[in-house]
């Protein structure tokens, strides 16, 4: 499945400046279905993991107040050129999805 | 909800899968540490308990940028940077949430204390940011005032 994460990392000085969207519906169980008046379950992303260059750098525990296809914007210290992000989400139904991007200027 | 995700993560055929993708280490930890008692806990203090935050520390140190007005509580902006040293960790909150907390973020060291994110606000309410360093708590409060909120009731999703 393409396009569930899209990454853009950019270099400022040594840091990183990353952006990062993801394709989620972050349901919060408390939202009616407008056609069958029935609640939506929950299900939202739970934990986000970004790695540079494979070492975890930052784990990120969400609620369901997070919005529908999560922004997500962090800066990592001490990156070069070249240096590949990635990311890693698991939802509440135990999904899964990761992406990689490389850091450019 | 939380057990069966525990439990699906635990069955075989998932931990394969999750081990074939090379993420073991962090998708095992993560799913073991997910702040359960925080996320469910109801209203500011039993929250902040939860947390583990006693006695907060009012910072200016601590940077929210939000919008002071949202026409919509269904994706606010809010940007969250700490000029406190050795910071670890920010959590931020939607006080008026039913759920107040709505994400906490762990830093290893080399990382900038800075994380930027869309939240859904219910109503008009403060946003709490709390910082911890050392073991120390600090903490800052935003209001956003929210025209139409954002958790649920009569909003429309497509």
């Amino acid at each position: 499945m393409a396009d569930l994460i899209k990454i853009r990392a950019t270099l400022q000085g040594d840091v990183a400046d990353v952006k990062v969207l993801m394709n989620h519906p972050m349901e919060t169980g408390q939202r009616k279905d407008v056609k069958t008046g029935q609640l939506v379950p929950a299900h939202y992303i739970q934990t986000v993991t970004a790695t540079l260059n494979g070492r975890k750098v930052m784990e990120a525990q969400w609620s369901q107040a997070i919005s529908k296809n999560p922004f997500l914007g962090f800066k990592v210290k001490g990156a070069h050129l070249g240096d590949r992000v990635a990311i890693s989400w698991v939802d509440t139904k135990g999904d899964q999805n990761s992406a990689e991007a490389v850091i450019g200027g | 909800m939380n057990t069966l995700r525990r439990t699906f993560l635990q069955g075989s055929g998932a931990l394969s899968l999750v081990l074939a993708a090379g993420l073991a280490q962090p998708v095992r930890a993560l799913a073991a540490e997910w702040n359960k008692a925080g996320f469910d806990s109801k209203g500011t203090p039993e929250t902040l308990r939860a947390i583990g935050a006693g006695a907060m520390i009012e910072s200016n140190a601590i940077t929210i940028k939000a919008p002071e007005l949202a026409e919509s509580g269904m994706s606010v902006p809010v940007e969250v940077s700490s000029q406190i040293a050795g910071t670890q960790s920010i959590a931020v909150m939607v006080e008026r949430n039913a759920q107040p907390l709505a994400a906490q973020f762990n830093f290893e060291s080399g990382m900038a204390a800075y994380v930027s994110t869309r939240l859904k606000l219910g109503e008009t309410s403060n946003v709490r940011v709390v910082v911890k360093a050392g073991d120390k708590v600090y903490t800052a409060v935003k209001q956003v005032k929210v025209t139409i909120g954002g958790c649920g009731g009569t909003t429309v999703q497509s």
